[in-house]
């Protein structure tokens, strides 16, 4: 549930900006051995106040689920997120499966959140992660949450919003 | 002669005026879980001890969580099924007793495995329910979920027959840690501690997980306290509270003082048990010293504050009593047995916790916190009243919400918390 810390310094600096002229579509998932749900919440909260549309697929999602739901909902960006720890071996089984569908190799999709049981040492999973086939990875170490959500901020403005 | 190590422990020190502290503890290696079950029960207070299982053991993949043992990995919890109830019953051997009850607390909406094994290895408590251990942490369809637990309880009552008498404590004083109003944690935990008396478990508690407000959590309590005497005239039970379950201080001074804030709320209102969070919670898993720490502080705590003789009646009758009543009855007017009556509840709306993304919650509901506690701001199709409105909560007010306890507990800027190497 700490998961949610992460967007706090970012509530506190008034740093969502404006409603943009285009809204996409997100879908919003968590790995399939992680049962948190706040951070989910809070991330499609975020995504709506940016003015986007999201489908939350929330706790729990079994791999399969999630290719089937990028099919029928055809999404502009899967935000991937994961606290328990877990969320670098569930990521990486995740986007390895999903790359092998041709119909998704070109899904833009990145992950965030605490992706090991490790700290700051996480970050060494960022490599493989985008290496495997993530966009994007937005590793919350301890500490540096604000940091994290700020670069997904901008992640989304120039990978998401502009696209055309 | 009928054996029920955790009911009689319960019955007996409810005599004392004394609460039973409990931590939420479990590792994956047997040795290091019988030390600190050992140290729970050598820690100088009244408790009981507690098994946590891991998130595999959870989801019923057993052959993960063998493998992460036989390979060295850390799992979250102690993998019971993987481990058996040989090598249990061996790892509680000359722990569990009389005077040490132990109980089992796992999160799985499918139990009946766990159970067998538990029971096997000589253990007659655990938790969790059709709604609280589906919803929060799992995919399940509820209604899967209600029937798997129909069995799990079935096989809990049918211990009897053996000459044991088996308790099973109710999750659902918690759904999702923070931010769900109390009438609905009440209602919830009361429901469920009628599915278990339905299915014919002997002995239950009903549980409340401390929210936001000193006075609206006792008027819960009291509120719970008194649906119990009303509606489980078949069983033997108790009131159980968590130490708040949502996002904890991040410092050791507001982690120490949100724990003692949930002891004297046990004692004030004569609640019998306490499952006691420590000053680790918001960065690890917590170690068996911290544990025994925070045992040793909910105790104190507690014995500082004179409580009542007995359970106070004032606030008993409060808005909270009512609202839980009305749900409680509506919900058991859908069907005469609360397997089927549950998942119907929450089809309807009649049922609906904030926030929550499982599918088979409507997730209508949304709450606030006000001056005198957590409010509804809106109660989507559930028969009470209609709450605040206001529209939309935004996340600014959400993570502000989620974040109380912090805000108000945590010296700013938090203070570095010292870290441990595992």
């Amino acid at each position: 549930m700490t998961s949610v810390e992460i967007f706090e310094d970012l509530g506190r600096r008034d740093a969502f900006g404006p409603l943009v002229s285009r809204a996409r579509k997100f879908l919003v998932s968590s790995v399939p051995s992680d049962s948190h749900m706040w951070n989910l919440v809070a991330l499609q909260i975020f995504l709506e106040e940016m003015g986007h549309e999201v489908v939350n697929l929330g706790a729990c999602v079994p791999t399969e689920l999630l290719l089937r739901r990028c099919h029928a909902e055809r999404p502009d960006c899967v935000v991937i997120s994961s606290v328990n720890g877990h969320g670098h071996i569930d990521g990486a089984r995740l986007i390895t499966a999903l790359r092998a569908d041709p119909g998704l190799a070109r899904l833009n999709v990145v992950i965030g959140g605490k992706l090991g049981v490790e700290g700051e040492a996480n970050s060494q999973f960022e490599q493989e992660l985008l290496e495997l086939g993530f966009d994007a990875v937005f590793h919350v170490g301890a500490g540096d949450s604000a940091h994290a959500i700020e670069s997904f901020r901008r992640y989304i403005s120039s990978h998401v919003e502009q696209v055309t | 002669m009928m054996r029920s190590l955790f009911t009689e422990f319960v019955a007996l020190v409810r005599k004392t005026g004394t609460l039973i502290v409990q931590p939420r503890m479990g590792f994956d290696d047997p040795a290091l879980m019988r030390r600190g079950l050992l140290a729970v029960r050598s820690a100088g207070v009244t408790a009981i001890g507690t098994v946590t299982l891991d998130s595999y053991t959870r989801q019923g993949e057993h052959d993960r969580a063998q493998m992460a043992v036989a390979s060295g990995l850390r799992l979250n919890g102690y993998p019971l099924v993987a481990h058996g109830a040989e090598t249990t019953a061996r790892m509680l051997g000359g722990v569990i007793g009389a005077g040490f009850p132990i109980q089992v607390r796992h999160g799985s909406p499918f139990p009946e495995q766990i159970f067998r094994v538990m029971l096997d290895a000589g253990v007659d408590a655990s938790e969790g329910g059709p709604v609280s251990y589906c919803l929060p942490y799992s995919r399940m369809p509820l209604r899967e979920s209600a029937i798997a637990w129909s069995k799990a309880a079935r096989l809990l009552a049918e211990q009897r027959e053996r000459g044991v008498v088996c308790h099973l404590e109710s999750f659902g004083g918690c759904m999702l840690g923070q931010l769900c109003p109390p009438s609905l944690l009440v209602a919830l935990s009361v429901l469920e501690c009628l599915f278990f008396q339905e299915h014919g478990v002997p002995s239950v508690s009903a549980s409340y997980a401390q929210q936001t407000h000193q006075r609206q959590d006792a008027q819960a309590l009291m509120a719970l306290r008194r649906l119990c005497a009303e509606y489980l005239t078949d069983v033997d039970w108790h009131v159980v509270l968590y130490t708040f379950m949502g996002q904890f201080p991040e410092s050791v001074t507001g982690a120490e003082q949100l724990i003692r804030e949930s002891a004297r709320l046990a004692a004030a209102t004569r609640t019998e048990r306490l499952i006691v969070k420590t000053v680790a919670e918001a960065h690890r898993i917590p170690s068996i010293e911290e544990n025994t720490a925070a045992l040793r502080l909910a105790h104190d705590a507690a014995r500082e504050q004179a409580g009542p003789a007995s359970p106070p009646s004032a606030g008993a009758d409060s808005e909270i009593y009512h609202q839980a009543k009305v749900l409680v009855e509506e919900v058991r007017g859908l069907s005469p047995s609360l397997t089927q009556a549950l998942p119907a509840a929450f089809e309807r709306g009649l049922l609906d916790v904030p926030y929550c993304l499982h599918p088979d919650n409507r997730n209508r509901t949304r709450t606030v916190i006000g001056a005198d506690g957590l409010q509804w701001s809106d109660t989507g199709a559930m028969p009470i009243p209609a709450g605040l409105g206001g529209g939309r909560i935004g996340s600014r007010r959400l993570l502000a919400d989620l974040s109380f306890h912090r805000r108000r507990l945590d010296p700013a800027p938090h203070a570095n918390f010292p870290s441990r190497a595992r």
